[in-house]
This record gives structure tokens, sequence and C-alpha cells, in this order.
């Protein structure tokens, strides 16, 4: 299959630090791709930039376009749904005014979408009236997955879902977007902590070590490499 | 008693122009954390406006309209042109800008249309209702109030660009992660702001004459409402400004020369400064970590 989105030596900057050097990923229609690192390599850097929220340099395609030079909202209209670090909800709206706000790029009526919503997580049908900020860490993550798929994206992009949460809620966040990704035919781009849970998931896998890419290949072979067994997978 | 109620009822007339410049302030507040101080002058410079359209012979309501929409329209574009420049500038930067906006249209007024004091025709008679309780102009002026307090509250609760406002004043990061484009949600609501400020300057011109210093004083009023209120809540803004609006009706009547009322605002701001920071609708948002 060919890939949705592909990162050709790209680099990002804070001001004028250079903090991603030239990485190249590319991510296969339908699948899950995991980037892997430790803490301050560059992976929610790595996400800035596909979403032009940093200044980046080299070459971003998505779907055959170019994403350099597009806003963020541009991007965003192409079909990437972005749930970013600290999951972005807005916690002073409803959930139901959250949800509306995730379709903001389909302009149609967004009741259709709001009701597969709550099949996938019921938990945001009993809570629909009340503020996002009201809700426990774990609701809150589902409300932001639930508002990115809102747009009916082509790609998903998630930076640690799993942040703060029990490790049983993070299982559960994990089923359902796996069979998310099935069912919506949408396809992922995950940045997670929990490296043997992120490779069992997922089909390819990158390691990110300060700003560049030093490992590459399907989710299996990374599980297997003895060193980053040692490293990350303990 | 009859005087006393009467003084609460033109209180409240005032008070909801007061409301009115004050829920502009707060708009622009909320969106772009700006205490806008050439709100008062924009609204001056939209009654100037409007004064030509009805000195052209235009019908009153058709000048009206015709106003805010201009108004509007004048609003976005200080925004795109003015206020986006200094964006990430620090605060200090951008409230500096607003008040150089506040001399320009301070003195472009008085250059185009003099420093003379002109009459502003009222929409409204100045006639005595239930039993010489209140005016229709009193009336008149609240009436059009809470029609504009509907009109937005339905814009902000019931539309997607006004829950995308909401969005975008709230977490502007996420809110382009939506898609929503901020910049324009940010021009949109300057230009709100400025139509809400053309009717506060409509509403009060009849009573204070038009003139080019006209909104000074207003727009005093107007913030120690919007901090009463919390300058972040818009329905804050509203109580707070109808609360000073009474405030000082009565205190101008009962307990001090007229000349002073100005000072009571000023006081009403510090007080509430001191004892009540956030303001008596400044609450936080319910937030669990
Ligand atoms: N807003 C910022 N301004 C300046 N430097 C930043 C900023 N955000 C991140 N950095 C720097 O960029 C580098 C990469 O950070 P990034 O957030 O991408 O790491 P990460 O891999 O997502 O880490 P974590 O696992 O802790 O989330 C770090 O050295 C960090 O200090
Ligand atoms: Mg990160």
């Amino acid at each position: 299959m060919a890939p949705i989105l592909t990162l050709n030596g790209v680099k990002a900057f804070y001001g004028q630090s250079e903090v991603l050097h030239g990485i190249d990923v590319a991510v296969e229609e339908g699948g899950m791709t995991v980037l892997l690192g430790a803490n301050g390599a560059g992976k929610t850097t790595a996400l800035r930039a596909i979403c032009g929220v940093v200044r980046s340099d080299g070459e971003i395609m998505f779907a055959g376009k170019p994403l350099h030079g597009r806003s963020t909202e541009e991007i965003a209209a192409l079909g990437i749904a972005h749930v970013p670090e600290g999951r972005g909800t807005f916690v002073g709206l409803t959930v139901e005014e959250n949800l509306r706000l995730g379709a903001y790029t389909r302009r149609g009526r967004p009741d259709a979408g709001m009701g597969r919503m709550y099949g996938y997580f019921p938990i945001l049908a009993e809570r629909r009236r009340q503020q996002a900020g009201a809700l426990s860490g774990g609701e809150q993550q589902m409300l932001a997955i639930a508002r990115a798929l809102m747009m009916a994206p082509r790609l998903l992009v998630l930076d640690e879902p799993s942040f703060g949460l029990a490790p049983r809620i993070v299982e559960d966040i994990f089923v359902i977007i796996e069979r998310i990704r099935r069912e919506e035919r949408v396809s992922v781009l995950l940045v997670e902590q929990n490296a043997a849970l992120a490779l069992e998931l997922s089909d390819h896998a990158y390691l990110i070590e300060t700003g560049y890419v030093v490992a590459s290949g399907t989710a299996k072979q990374l599980a297997d490499d003895p060193q980053i067994r040692r490293s990350y997978l303990g | 008693m009859h005087e006393f109620l009467q003084q609460v009822f033109s209180g409240f007339s005032t008070g909801a122009i007061y409301a009115s410049l004050a829920l502009a302030l707060v708009m622009i507040y909320r969106s772009t954390e700006l205490v806008n101080f050439a709100q008062g002058e924009m609204a001056m410079f939209s009654t100037y406006i409007a004064w030509t359209l009805v000195s052209a012979g235009l019908p009153f309501w058709l000048a009206f309209l015709a106003t805010l929409t201009i108004s509007f329209i004048g609003g976005m574009a200080i925004e795109r042109i003015v206020i986006r420049p200094v964006e990430n500038a620090p605060v200090l930067a951008a409230v500096v800008v607003t008040i150089g906006l506040l001399l320009i249209f301070n003195s472009v007024a008085g250059w185009i249309y003099s420093y003379t004091v002109q009459d502003f025709p009222s929409p409204f008679h100045d006639r005595p209702l239930l039993g010489a309780l209140m005016t229709t102009r009193d009336l008149g002026v609240i009436a059009v109030t809470l029609v504009m307090l509907v009109l937005l509250f339905c814009f902000f609760r019931f539309t997607t660009t006004g829950l995308a406002m909401r969005a975008a004043a709230q977490n502007p990061a996420s809110a382009r992660l939506c898609g929503i484009p901020v910049g324009r949600m940010l021009a949109i609501g300057w230009g709100l702001a400025a139509a809400i400020g053309a009717i506060a300057g409509i509403m009060v011109a009849p009573v204070l004459f038009l003139d080019p210093n006209m909104m000074g004083g207003v727009l005093l009023y107007a913030f120690a409402g919007a901090l009463l209120g919390g300058i972040a809540s818009p329905i804050g803004a509203v109580v707070g400004g109808l609360i000073v609006g009474v405030t000082e009706n009565l205190v101008g009547t009962y307990l001090i020369a007229s000349q002073l009322k100005l000072t009571v605002a000023l006081i009403l701001i510090i007080i509430v400064l001191v004892v009540r920071p956030n303001g008596l609708f400044g609450t936080a948002t319910v937030r669990r970590v």
C-alpha cells in the first residue's frame, strides 16, 4: 500500500534552535505507525511539524499534496486530525459542543457522526451536557479522540493518548483506537511512551533520538531488536 | 418612593448603555486578553456616522442598521490592519496601540465634524410612562439592549460560527487543529464589538449630545461595569453595567453633587479591584486535571 503521509528530510525549529535534524517517516494508508523515543527526543515536534504548528523545513506530503506553506487550519481541513499532547479539549465548553467543533470543517449536520462517537464512547453520551473540564482524565482523552474523529479525517494523529492514565484505562483506550482504525478506515500516526503496547498494535515503528530517526521498520522488527528491547521494552 | 423608582428606572436605561459597551470590552478581552481603550471612541465615531446618515435624510432605523453594518466592517478592518501586527507583541505594546487608536479616532472626528456639540435625534420621544415612573426613552433603550442581548446570545449559543468564536477565544491552538480559522474569528469579534459599541453610542447620544469627547465618561462607567462583573464574563458585564447605571443615578440624586458622579465610578473600580479582583461573575471554569 502507498503511504498516505511522508516526511522527507524534515527539520523543525523552535526559534533559532533546530530540534529535528532531517527525519524520514512514512505512514501507510490504513495502518498504524508509531513514533517511539525518550523524553525530549522530538516526537511531539515531529507531529507539530506535520500540522504546521512549528516552523519546519523539508518535504511533507499528505495524500499527494505538499503541506509546506499551509496554515494549521488548512491542514486540518485536508483531513489530518491531531489530538495534541495534553489533549487540547475545550474545557469550558460542553462535551457536545466539543464534538460539534470537531465537525467544523465538514460544515454539514454533525449529528450522524455524533451518534457514532457516542457508540464508541457511551460515557460521553451520558455526559454530553457537562463541561469538558469536569470530565476525568480518561474521559477527556476519549472526548479528544472523538472530537478528532468528528472531522472524518483520513489521518488521525495521537500524541501520547495514555499520558497520565491508569493502566487499565490505557488498555481500554487502545482497544477502542484499534477498533476505530478498522471501522472508520482511518490511518493512525501515534506517539507513545508505552512502547510494548504500541508495538503490539502498530504495523510500523520509528525510533527517534535527539532529533534523528535511529531505527525503523515493521513493529515486529523493532520489538525483536535486542538493543531496543533493552532500552525501551525493559 | 416615586422619585426613588424613577431614578432606578432611568438608572436601568443608562445602565443598559454601559452594559452594552462593557460587553464590547469583554468580548475583545476574552478573545485577545486585551483591554480596548479605543472602544468608546470607536462608538463615538460610529455615532457620527449615524448622525451623518440621519442628517442626509435617511429614516432613523435604516441609518441605525447601516451604521451597525459599517461599524462591523470597520471593526474587522481595525483588527486586521492595526491589531494583528501586534498580536504576538507584549501586552503593553497592544495596549499602547489601542490608546493610539483612541487618540486617532478622537482627533479625526474633531477634524471632520469639529468639536462643536451637536443635537442627536432620539427615536423614542420623551413621553412619561406608568404615571411618570419612566419615560418612553428609558423603555426604548432597555428594549433595544434586550433585543441585542438576545440576538447575541442566540448567535453564540446556536450557530457554528458563534461556537467556533468561543472555542477560538478559549484555546486558539486547539481551535486551529479543528480547522477553525482563528484569525477570522478574532476579526469577527472586533466587528461585533464595534457594532455593539455603535448601539451604545447611538442610544446615549440624545442624552449626552454628540461631540468627539462624548464617550469618555461612558467608557469609564463601562469599565467599572465590566470589572464589577468580571472582565471575562459577558453576563457579568451586563449585570455590572446595570448596577453601575443604577448606582450612579441614585448616588447622584441622593448623596453627592452630580459633578462627582464620575468619581463614584472610579471608586467603584478601585473597590472591586481590591475586594474581588475577579469580579462578581469571574469564576474560573471547572477544571480537573
Ligand atoms: N515550545 C518549545 N520551545 C522551545 N523548545 C522546545 C519547545 N518544545 C519542545 N522543545 C524542545 O524540543 C525538543 C524536543 O521536544 P519534544 O516535545 O518534541 O519531545 P518529545 O519527544 O515529545 O518528548 P516527551 O516524550 O517528553 O513528550 C526538546 O529538547 C525540548 O526541550
Ligand atoms: Mg511529547
